[in-house]
């Protein structure tokens, strides 16, 4: 049985179906990390006294992961372009680099993970080790998501592109709106956890 | 992304490209600004707009939101406003925190 709507826009919303899932799935998304954001609004407002995140954390490993991130974001959607221009190879390269670069994301904050870990500051050691370990690890989190599904796409998955060309290019943009939300994400933790 | 022809794709890229060179602008200056020191409220200021001019250049260019269909500008307009109620959430309890000690 085909499932409709999986390329052609439905005629009521105008979008294809993944299109308005993928929306509907970050816009709760947003509420997700909107809520934790607000907690750690209310515990730093409330707290007689909170650290400077760049006295605690390590800026420039930060600093370097943002490079990464917004690099792996350009590779994505350049992969995206690539099958609009009917070049798989290419796509399929940059969906390699945007999971490699993702790796060197989680990489980079195991390192960091580790020299906390190593000094004893676990997330019971104060309060905003606590916000910080669940907002940066449940965003670790969503990147290794972004890992599994881009490898899926760029390996085994791609094979759709010989049958379903455009179902595939569809897949991949798709996984790219997931992609950029990670990347959005991180663009507001950066400077709220690190900088400020 | 609707309406993304073919021969759109290749100007595409050349906006992906500069996108991309003013991300690393802007992280830069996110940085930069953090090492001033500036007093918090300003600081906060300085880098919420910053992440803001960013995170409005992955969702416009990177996600397309530019030429989106008015279905996904509605259904972000519904789900920005319930985030803005979730942001005023600290605000209003720490302005309730402020009355009780003043009623003490």
């Amino acid at each position: 049985m085909q499932i409709p709507y999986t390329v052609e826009a439905r005629p009521d919303t105008g979008l294809p179906n993944p299109k308005l899932g993928i929306w509907l799935f970050l816009a709760s998304e947003v509420m997700l990390f909107g809520a934790l954001f607000s907690s750690y609004i209310l515990l730093r407002v409330s707290a007689p006294a909170w650290p400077h995140g760049y006295q605690e954390l390590n800026v420039p490993l930060a600093t370097l992961n943002t490079v990464v991130l917004i690099a792996s974001s350009v590779t994505m959607v350049m992969s995206w372009a690539q099958l609009k221009m009917h070049n798989l190879a290419r796509a399929r390269m940059y969906l390699w680099l945007t999971v490699t670069l993702a790796l060197v994301f989680l990489v980079v904050k195991f390192f960091e993970y580790g020299s906390h870990f190593a000094a004893g500051e676990y997330p019971e050691h104060s309060t905003f080790l606590a916000i910080y370990f669940t907002l940066t690890g449940l965003h670790g989190l969503h990147v290794l998501g972004g890992v599994i599904v881009n490898s899926y796409l760029a390996g085994p998955g791609a094979a759709m592109w010989r049958t379903e060309p455009e179902q595939y290019t569809n897949r991949v943009e798709v996984a790219g709106l997931y992609w950029h939300f990670v990347d959005l994400v991180w663009i507001f933790l950066f400077p709220a956890l690190y900088l400020l | 992304m609707s309406g993304s022809g073919g021969e759109d794709i290749k100007h595409h890229v050349k906006v992906y490209k500069a996108v991309f060179t003013g991300l690393m602008v802007a992280t830069v200056i996110t940085v930069g600004v953090s090492y001033m020191r500036l007093a918090v409220l300003l600081a906060v200021t300085v880098a919420m707009i910053v992440a803001t001019v960013k995170g409005s250049l992955v969702a416009a260019y990177f996600m397309h939101l530019k030429s989106e269909k008015p279905a996904i500008f509605w259904l972000l307009m519904l789900t920005a406003s319930f985030w803005v109620l979730l942001m005023f959430i600290p605000v209003l309890m720490h302005l309730d925190s402020f009355e009780i000690q003043a009623q003490r």
